[in-house]
């Protein structure tokens, strides 16, 4: 293969992301919010006088900021214990807790609305903490949404440091917090920095978490965009806050890519070591005491409260929510058949962002050497991100508005669903890959190549074994969002062939003990499959490469 | 493979984008068949567009299919409001043929934007439903409802009108789901306006003075707040449907009851999407909505009353679930003009 044909097929290969991105999300999105800035065929820039004259919005921007910072702060706290626990050490369960800490990220916001909001009301189990409809239970539920992120994408980072890096300087006599500070956290940097973008984004842009436990009392960009387009059908509003919900989010972005780009080192990457480390009550358990408490009361509380809720109907404890869901129609639709329509769009959805993904990793991992493309590769990384900083509602509403004519005319096709959510997983998929690819030793590379290795055999032989270790979590994250995935979804979804989370919603929409029971328990299986999804896509990982 | 026809796709719409904003119909000059001055269309498919509440028995659906040849699909991108705002925004190229789901709050403002063609099926309905132009097919009505027992055990009266709402004795017991998110916390906006005018602001300010809580949905209302419902939260009044209380039957009473004076009307239409392929098959759905046989599973499938004159109601019903004899009024004209003003003054002043 000539040096041309190599870089050509690099091209290509970041070609196929992009043109699917682009007709998927940003031309409809644009299509959208250019529609508000045009009146009668002149632009306009009015919307943003309008929308910015009001408090509401000022407020709505700050609580954004406030909100989503403290909760990627927190979550970056919790989380690196938690990282530390589940893939540093050895201890009987570990595994089950590591799918069990992801079950949050994938629960339709309707049900953690039951959860948190049964659980801190003022007769709840935590009511007396007077938390009910405060920024607090907001910044919660957040954290119990993404705090799964932050262990991932650390865990599967740190489970494959040098150790002996580490051992060096504890044998040179420094404490383990030392040790961690200043060793362990300047490797990791990077792989925390890339979480923490990805729960900022995705705190950012919430909707269901601050309308259902702020009791419509708190506003964000995100809920403003909503009601200005679903409700009001002021694009011109809409698309001057979703320009300021870009702006955010690309500042964000900006910010953790450059930290970034200063940290980044090449590591020498051991096969996984919490296998075989041994536990060491010193320096294991602070991190495994904070996970415990972490996993049993953030997370643990609201799902128990949620299982035992599941488990009563009209006040005694019962097996009928389970039983009856086997058999219950719903809207002309069944809990089972719901359940295989979700899996198939996952399925669908994970075979659309995993292939895309390892191709965009693989193109923003290149280290070439002129500086002007590393900075386009860093933007191209970036771009890949904007989906998860944009509204739902744009892009679910700018659909609408654009695949409704010929040539690309999918108005009611439901090849729609699984795009919709390969859009929202593959910035997840990208995320779950580059950490590892980038740490792949330049020496390595540049000793094959030195050797004879013709390019595509380097690539075949050292980066994609690398890449195979990082494609477990990237097959279980796109899995478990396409699953979760409530917002696009209702806006493509048949009303006699739901989703399971868009099933739940309708279930809770509805009176009588019978539906709200039903709701609770589909809730518990779907919870259930995420979990059982993620533990599966961690043990499916291809066996290790020997170390080297 | 799919990715390069995806890319030609893309280039091809890209040069159409560069070719000039597409020539934009106004209000009344859409592309409208209208009946009776042109063949109306019919084509081997139908596409209805509904509500995201839309259920009814898969055997009716599959009659309906079986007896008009069509293949029917079915779509349902949202809640009232969005869902009307999503055919105003796609009216050019519309999102099906016909529309079931047009609540009385924005069936003047589906019309004006012209997104349905004047189509009323000939049917009996119910007095006072009838609208030009769109179908009635069912109603209900939206009022405050009370945990009977509740009250009964600590010996405080059950309130019965908007007012005693914000009367010191009911303090920090009523649970409303927000009128920007909820489509009945949109109709109980309208009743306060309907009863009291310009004073309505005050009213919701009283309301916040006497402790209102609000939530996002119905259903966070009802199940987390609500202490009459199997959520078994603290508060023992919501917003909810007239119908509710014929779901906390517990033997021969139900432990829930709706307050009849603090009612709203809500009727739900049906119509021919303008420049919908089928007019024809949309037509016929909308006939076969008005069959007695559809209008006798309404209740048990999507809770609200069959608009078909003599329909016989689940006895549940007539027993627990009368309709309010006086809904508190307010004209459709109105609401047409005012409504998106009154969200904003809401949000910003409330919400």
């Amino acid at each position: 293969m000539t040096k041309a044909a190599w870089r050509a097929a690099w091209v290509a290969a970041a070609l196929l992301p992009a043109a699917f991105l682009a007709v998927f999300f940003a031309w409809p999105a644009a299509n959208l919010v250019v529609q508000g800035f045009r009146d009668d065929g002149v632009w306009t820039p009015s919307g943003f006088a309008a929308v910015f004259s009001s408090a509401r919005t000022w407020r709505a921007v700050g609580f954004t900021l406030a909100s989503a910072g403290a909760t990627t702060l927190l979550c970056v706290l919790l989380g690196l214990p938690g990282a530390h626990a589940l893939y540093r050490c050895r201890f009987p369960g570990r595994d089950a807790l590591r799918a069990a800490v992801t079950v949050p990220f994938v629960l339709p916001t309707v049900a953690v609305g039951v959860a948190f909001g049964a659980l801190l009301r003022e007769d709840g189990w935590l009511g007396w903490l007077g938390l009910d409809g405060t920024p607090v239970a907001i910044v919660a539920a957040m954290v119990f949404f993404n705090y799964s992120v932050v262990v991932r994408t650390v865990g599967a980072m740190w489970a494959r440091l040098d150790p002996r890096l580490a051992q060096a300087g504890a044998t040179l006599g420094a404490g383990p917090l030392r040790v961690f500070l200043t060793v362990t956290l300047p490797t990791l940097a990077p792989a925390v920095l890339s979480a923490a973008a990805l729960v900022f984004l995705f705190s950012s842009s919430s909707y269901g978490i601050v309308m259902v436990l702020g009791h419509g009392r708190f506003h964000t960009v995100e809920t403003e965009i909503w009601f200005l387009t679903t409700q009001l059908l002021d694009l011109r509003g809409a698309a001057a806050l979703s320009v300021t919900q870009l702006v955010i989010v690309a500042l964000a972005l900006w910010a953790t890519g450059r930290a970034q780009a200063g940290l980044t080192r090449a590591l020498t990457l051991q096969p996984d070591v919490g296998a075989t480390r041994r536990y060491d009550a010193r320096r294991d358990l602070p991190a495994l005491a904070a996970t415990l408490a972490t996993a049993l009361l953030l997370l643990g509380l609201p799902i128990a409260n949620l299982v035992w809720r599941s488990l009563h109907r009209g006040g005694a404890l019962t097996l009928a929510n389970y039983s009856e869901l086997a058999t219950a129609t719903v809207q002309g639709a069944s809990p089972w058949r719901a359940l295989g329509t979700s899996l198939t769009t996952a399925l669908a959805a994970t075979a659309i962002a995993v292939p895309l993904g390892v191709l965009v990793a693989l193109v923003a991992s290149r280290r070439p050497r002129r500086p002007s493309a590393r900075r386009a590769l860093a933007a191209v990384e970036a771009a890949y991100l904007l989906p998860l900083g944009v509204s739902a509602v744009t892009v679910g509403f700018g659909y609408l508005i654009t695949l409704n004519r010929p040539p690309l005319d999918l108005r009611s096709s439901l090849i729609l669903i699984p795009i919709a959510q390969a859009v929202v997983a593959l910035p997840l998929v990208v995320r779950s890959l580059l950490p590892t690819l980038r740490a792949v030793d330049p020496r390595q590379l540049e000793a094959a190549a030195t050797l004879g290795s013709p390019p595509w055999s380097v690539l075949a032989r050292i980066e994609l074994p690398h890449l195979t270790r990082g494609l477990g979590l990237a097959v279980g994250f796109a899995f478990a969002t396409s699953l979760g995935e409530f917002g696009a979804t209702s806006f493509l979804a048949r009303p006699d062939n739901p989703t399971l989370p868009v099933l739940v919603v309708r279930l809770f929409g509805r009176p009588g003990a019978e539906s709200y029971g039903l709701a609770l328990a589909a809730t518990v299986v779907l919870a259930g499959l995420a979990g059982a999804a993620m533990a599966l896509a961690e043990r499916a990982r291809p066996e290790e490469v020997t170390a080297w | 493979m799919k990715i390069r026809i995806a890319v030609a796709a893309l280039a091809a719409l890209g040069l159409a984008a560069c070719g000039g904003p597409a020539p934009e119909a106004g209000p009344g000059s859409g592309p409208a068949t209208t009946p009776g001055t042109q063949a109306p269309t019919e084509s081997k498919t139908l596409t209805v567009v509904t509500h995201d509440s839309f259920a009814l028995p898969e055997d009716l659906l599959k009659k309906f299919a079986d007896e008009t040849g069509y293949e029917v699909t079915y779509v349902a991108p949202g809640e009232g409001t969005s869902l009307v705002n999503q055919l105003i925004l796609t009216k050019d190229s519309p999102l099906g043929d016909v529309v079931f789901g047009i609540d009385s709050t924005l069936a003047s403002r589906a019309l004006r934007e012209g997104v349905v063609v004047p189509h009323v099926a000939d049917a009996k309905v119910i007095d006072g439903l009838a609208a030009e132009g769109l179908t009635p097919v069912d109603f209900g009505d939206v009022c405050v409802n009370a945990d009977s027992a509740w009250f009964a055990a600590n010996d405080v009266p059950v309130p019965t009108t908007l007012d005693d709402l914000t009367a010191p004795a009911y303090k920090e017991l009523f649970v409303v789901p927000s009128p920007t998110s909820s489509s009945p916390g949109q109709s109980f906006l309208l009743a306060t306006i309907g009863a009291k005018g310009d004073g309505w602001v005050d009213y919701w300010k009283a309301l916040e003075d006497n402790g209102v809580k609000l939530a996002a949905g119905w259903s966070d209302a009802y199940y987390t707040d609500f202490s009459g419902a199997d959520g078994k939260g603290p508060r023992p009044l919501v917003l909810s449907y007239a119908t509710s209380p014929a779901y906390t039957v517990d033997g021969d009473a139900s432990t829930t009851e709706a307050l009849l004076g603090t009612c709203i009307r809500q009727v739900e239409y049906a119509g021919v999407l303008a420049g919908a392929q089928n007019e024809v098959g949309a037509a016929k759905f909308i006939d076969f909505l008005l069959t007695p046989e559809v209008q006798a599973t309404i209740p048990e499938n999507m809770y609200m009353y069959p608009a078909l004159d003599g329909v016989a109601l689940p006895d549940e019903w007539a027993k627990f679930a009368p309709l309010s004899d006086e809904p508190i009024a307010i004209d459709g004209a109105q609401i047409d003009t005012g409504l998106e003003d009154w969200l904003r003054t809401w949000a910003e002043q409330i919400g």
